[in-house]
């Protein structure tokens, strides 16, 4: 019922929508982050944080603070928001708010896998773990030796199951296969939840296929960069794209064949709504392209909410706070570290 | 309220007279200064700093201070709810405690505090340990009891079975069993306590991991076991697994850290099994003793916490709102005095010249505080003195909107006004008994209540407690007027003064009754119950009344206008708005009032519909049988004259008189004033430049006016009709008491049965509180509410103003969490 979500729309989505819509305003703006950066010590973070609405969360940390407890503080309250949204949520929202923790969840296995592949301690291993993408069984990972046991032991009782499929493998884990696994199951994951939300048609659709391609274009394009100079082949390069997105299929073929970072360049100029991105940056250069993305990706969250009657703006809304949370985190660490001129480095302002 | 304050009785009838001031503070006696004058809660500081984001003020890290000492504090009242104290419950003594003592005797606490609890902890753990232990050693030992004695009887079946016969026992059986006999000392197994909820998922996970090569066996703990590690109350099962083999180990090692499942050992070896249980007993009573000691001592630090706690707690937010304040305050150049600047009420001045001098002499500052007045263009607050019975009828008129500083002030008539328009329209002086004594419990035990946290609806009719038991009062009185007592009629002021024509009574329903007597003295005559043309008559008298009120209501509102306009010295608005509204109003609605009245007095039975219509349809025919005083026609067309009249009369004059003062005006910048005192200059100046800077755009002020026109023309109207609400709900009022007084209470009386009437009298009480006194009184509420709001204030008030809001520690400590 493409145009026709204002009618129906709000019956089951209206009170959440306005829910998302009011945290939204709460997001830190350019003052607070202009304020932020004049900060001297981390108590100073705190006490400014105090006037927002992190206020109740850190208002009991003890004086020296550290930057872990401030991310940690922040980040719990977006994982209370986002419980207070999915239990009110009704089918298919709450699918839908379901499908945007899968990304978290894919990390914290990755995280896990690796870590105790590098003999670290669970524990500690699941405290670094991000708390929206937490399952029962995930202290369990520690116990398999190689991909199969992986699937069958764990995952095969998480969502993540049926992204699975393409990786079962007999050989041992490594950082290698590892690093393809996380690529092979987000690959699977993007494509499930752009199926998903073309399922849901309407606005939905319209949004979310948007900011899905962008993911998955930027997904390419860091793949792309980071196996260049490893025994990737170019074949198992072009498996790790997902099958959708601006660049899907012709863009894809060329990545797949490049060999420094000029050459995607090269390739990604080709694409307008890109051209900007790579034209601020100078020849040769790789550091800078993350915060370009992510500043591309703000932009285009932000306007997710131009539109109304569309669960887009759950997914920008979270989106936008893991990056808040990602600023606040740098720019902690610079005050922590004494680098204050660092500041503006990477923190992408919201609005 | 204040000793230096001018005994004004007209305090409500407009604002305070206000005064910006600035005072200029030495450094070392700023902090007592401030104290002082959040004591005094008269004064209220302007921002200086609005520039400097909050950690960049001068006292950042002083108020971070009393962050940390809130915090501590906050984590002393969890402390204190954790031994089930309550913090309000312990009156504050000792004697007072300055902040860095406070900083530093806090600090001990928590340290001591968190010590303490860091030991209990460990303690705790140990125990919790020792009791999980303890449940594994009982549980599993039955299982491996049970196990042995199943074993025992199936070897003895067995071997009875094969004394029997081998034919019926399959071949491989024995085969099996020699296996399983060979492979039994190599099994191993584990034995703990997993949590429940994850007991399934546990066991899942084991039988994929070692592809089902282990064997588990779980059972519950009755009741919820406190987890040494998490220390919360959790329940469990325990569990007991054997597998075989080294890598199975590992993998059931493993899987149990996964889970969180406790380890603890464990032999088959039953006289072992006792020993230990006995041993593990002796060690949990010693340990409980021990955490039973730290507990008492725990219990009697917060309790020595819980006694100084609201005294603490008061100082730490006293100290934060004063450095808050201080915040706000700029540096003088030379950097050793600060200077405050904000409103503060004229009558207060020589109360805070006071305060200023005490706190220089308490400091023993050499150099005392100033304080200077300014002058400003800037409006001031708008401050009220009100007391605890008016505060209420003002806090009704600032819902709408705060009154601009120093206009008429709709709240004093309230007080009246709006309890009355409530009684119109809920007259029955039985239920404004009720609602009497219900408020006067509220009242007999104010001080009680006052100083409690009541609920969210409790906490409202607590607030307007004044304002309920003035409708209640007025209530009564209008019960009176309409003759009702729950719809009962009652001769209270002597008997009716009709009666019927023969004793039988019988044609009083056809034919009518007598006047024998002098009329009813107050009120409705009780005689008017029940009869055919009860309503008809209500009606026409509640209707007519409502016109004469809301007439008058408005009339008062438009006079406000002009003693508004008096006040502020615009004569403009005085005669092209206040005069034409007057007698637009007056002509149309005023005359109707007047016909009613003597409609009233002299029995007349025009029609007086039929005289308002026609007056405009056809003011030049004759009135015939309407007519009701001599000169009626013609009184009749100068009426409808000046009403006509009126209208461009508000319309026109006003705009261009704006228009021709605001020319006048910028004339007269070009010219240099020339005036002997150096203050009348400056204060010329700033009304000039005030003047100047406003921008006057013709057609807006022209369509302002006419939009204020067509409101107030039609406004007439319509607001004439709106007050009729007071006769449609007191009717409904009445009607819904005397259905429920007919059809709950008089039907089950008739009935002639106790149980059907004791129903029928809860039925009644219950619709009787619920229906008119709870549900009546608020919708009656809410129709004086907009009858005050709506057709009384917007005659004459603006209510753009803000509220005065002093720094004042009685408000600080209000102010909760």
């Amino acid at each position: 019922m493409y145009g026709f979500e204002a009618m129906t729309f709000n019956i089951h989505g209206g009170y959440l929508e306005a829910i998302v819509r009011g945290h939204r305003s709460g997001l830190l703006t350019a003052a607070d982050y202009n304020n932020l950066c004049q900060c001297e010590t981390l108590d100073d973070i705190k006490m400014h944080l105090s006037a927002t609405e992190y206020g109740p969360y850190l208002q009991n940390e003890p004086s020296p603070l550290h930057t872990t407890t401030i991310v940690e503080k922040c980040t719990l309250k977006l994982v209370d928001e986002y419980k207070h949204m999915l239990c009110q949520a009704t089918e298919p929202m709450s699918t839908f708010l379901e499908y945007i923790t899968y990304g978290h969840m894919i990390d914290n296995v990755v995280l896990i896998v690796t870590g105790t592949l590098h003999e670290r301690d669970v524990q500690e291993l699941l405290e670094k773990c991000h708390p929206l993408g937490m399952f029962d069984s995930i202290a369990t990972l520690a116990v398999a030796q190689n991909m199969r046991e992986l699937y069958r032991l764990v995952l095969v009782d998480t969502p993540l199951a049926p992204y699975f499929s393409e990786c079962i493998t007999s050989e041992d884990l490594d950082d290698m296969n590892i690093e393809i696994m996380r690529n092979t199951l987000y690959k699977a994951y993007l494509e499930d939840f752009y199926r998903f939300c073309q399922k849901l048609g309407g606005a939905t659709a319209e949004i979310m296929s948007d900011l899905l391609a962008f993911e998955a274009d930027r997904r390419a394009v860091n793949i792309t960069i980071n196996s260049i100079g490893t025994e990737l082949t170019r074949e198992d390069r072009r498996k790790l794209y997902s099958s959708f997105g601006l660049l899907y299929p012709y863009g894809h073929e060329e990545l797949a064949i490049c060999e420094d970072i000029d050459q995607v360049r090269g390739v990604m100029e080709k694409y307008p709504p890109y051209q900007p991105i790579f034209s601020k940056l100078s020849y040769g250069e790789s550091q800078m392209l993350d915060k370009a993305f992510y500043e591309e990706e703000v932009k285009r969250l932000c306007l997710s909410f131009e539109q109304q009657f569309h669960y887009g703006v759950f997914f920008a809304y979270m989106r936008l706070r893991e990056q808040e949370i990602r600023n606040l985190m740098w720019i902690s660490e610079c005050v922590a570290q004494n680098q204050k001129s660092r500041v503006h480095d990477s923190v992408v302002f919201i609005f | 309220m204040g000793e230096g304050g001018s005994p004004s009785t007209m305090d409500l009838m407009r604002s305070e007279p206000m005064q910006l001031a600035r005072i200029i503070i030495p450094m070392e006696s700023s902090h007592r200064t401030i104290s002082y004058l959040g004591d005094l809660g008269l004064f209220q500081f302007k921002d200086l700093n609005t520039g400097k984001s909050p950690f960049q003020r001068t006292f950042a890290a002083q108020i971070k201070r009393c962050g940390e000492m809130a915090r501590k504090l906050r984590f002393f009242r969890d402390q204190m709810m954790k031994a089930g104290l309550f913090v309000s419950s312990w009156p504050s003594y000792g004697s007072e405690i300055g902040l860095d003592e406070l900083e530093g005797k806090l600090g001990e606490l928590e340290a001591e505090l968190v010590e303490m609890n860091a030991n209990t902890e460990k303690l705790q753990c140990a125990y919790n340990e020792l009791l999980e232990y303890k449940l594994v050693l009982q549980k599993a030992g039955e299982f491996f009891h049970h196990a042995q004695s199943n074993a025992t009887s199936q070897q003895r079946e067995y071997g009875d079975r094969l004394l029997e016969g081998s034919m019926d026992s399959p071949l491989l059986l024995e085969q099996e069993m020699t296996t399983d006999i060979s492979k039994q000392v190599k099994l191993g197994f584990v034995s703990g306590l997993v949590p429940r909820d994850k007991s399934v998922a546990f066991e899942r996970i084991l039988f994929r991991a070692t592809r089902g090569n282990v064997f588990l066996k779980q059972d519950v703990v009755q009741q919820a076991v406190c987890d040494p590690v998490l220390g919360d109350k959790v329940e469990k099962n325990v569990f007991v697994v054997f597998y075989s083999g080294e890598r199975a180990k590992n993998k059931v090692l493993k899987i149990c850290d996964a889970f969180g499942a406790n380890r603890y050992p464990f032999t088959d070896d039953i006289g072992k099994r006792h020993q230990m249980i006995t041993e593990v007993s002796g060690k949990l009573s010693e340990l409980k003793t021990t955490i039973d000691v730290g507990v008492l001592h725990w219990s009697t630090v917060v309790q020595s916490i819980a006694n100084q706690y609201d005294q603490w707690n008061s100082l730490v937010k006293k100290e934060k709102s004063i450095y808050h304040t201080l915040n706000t305050l700029s540096f003088d150049v030379t950097k050793k005095c600060l200077v405050a600047e904000g409103w503060c009420p004229v009558f207060a001045t020589s109360q805070i010249q006071k305060v200023l001098q005490k706190a220089t002499v308490d400091s023993n500052s050499q150099v005392g505080a100033i304080l200077e007045i300014l002058h400003s263009k800037e409006s001031p607050p708008t401050y009220f003195r009100t007391n605890k019975f008016t505060s209420a009828f003002q806090e009704i008129v600032d819902a709408y909107g705060v009154a601009k500083y120093r206009e008429a002030n709709p709240g004093l008539y309230t007080i009246v006004t709006f309890p009355f328009l409530f009684a119109v329209m809920f007259g029955d002086w039985g239920h404004g008994i009720c609602l009497f004594l219900a408020t006067l419990f509220l009242i007999i035990r104010e001080k009680k209540y006052s100083s409690q946290k009541l609920g969210d609806i409790m906490e409202m009719a607590f607030g307007g407690r004044y304002v309920i038991i003035m409708m209640s009062i007025f209530s009564i009185y209008t019960g009176f007027i309409y003759n009702e007592f729950f719809s009962m009629p009652f001769e209270l002021f002597g008997r009716s003064a009709y009666d019927c024509r023969d004793p039988s009574c019988e044609d009083a329903t056809t034919i009518g009754m007598i006047k024998v007597r002098d009329t009813y003295p107050f009120g409705v005559d009780p005689i008017w119950h029940g009869t055919r043309s009860e309503l008809p008559f209500l009606n026409s008298l509640k209707m007519k009344m409502s016109i004469l009120l809301g007439v008058a209501q408005m009339n008062l509102g438009i006079i406000l206008s002009y003693y508004n306009a008096k006040f502020f010295k615009n004569d403009i608005n005085i005669w092209y708005q206040f005069v034409p509204q007057m007698i637009f109003l007056n002509s149309l609605f005023g005359y109707l009032s007047l016909l009613i009245i003597v409609k009233w007095c002299t029995g007349s039975q025009a029609d007086l519909y039929h005289i308002l219509i026609y007056m405009f349809l056809s003011p030049m025919d004759d009135l015939g049988d309407n007519q009701l005083f001599w000169g009626q026609k013609y009184l009749q067309i100068l009426l409808l004259l000046s009403a006509l009249v009126a209208v461009p009369w508000m319309l026109i004059p006003k705009p261009l008189l704006l228009k021709k003062q605001h020319e006048e005006r910028h004339q007269g910048q070009t010219y240099a004033p020339l005036h002997g005192l150096d203050e009348n200059i400056e204060n010329e100046r700033d009304y000039e430049s005030h003047g100047g800077h406003e921008e006057f755009e013709f057609s807006e002020v022209l369509v302002h006016q006419l939009i204020h026109t067509i409101e107030f023309v039609l406004g007439s109207v319509s607001n004439t009709a709106s007050y009729l609400r007071l006769w449609a709900l007191s009717l409904a009022h009445s009607e819904l008491s005397s259905v429920f007084y007919e059809k709950v209470l008089v039907l089950s009386w008739g009935f002639n049965s106790v149980v059907i009437l004791i129903i029928g009298i809860i039925v009644f009480v219950f619709a009787t509180v619920g229906v008119l006194l709870v549900m009546e009184t608020l919708s009656a509420f809410l129709h004086a509410l907009r009858l005050h709001w709506v057709e009384f204030q917007n005659k004459f008030y603006e209510g753009d103003g803000y509220k005065f809001d002093p720094f004042s520690f009685a408000l600080v400590a209000e102010e909760d969490d």
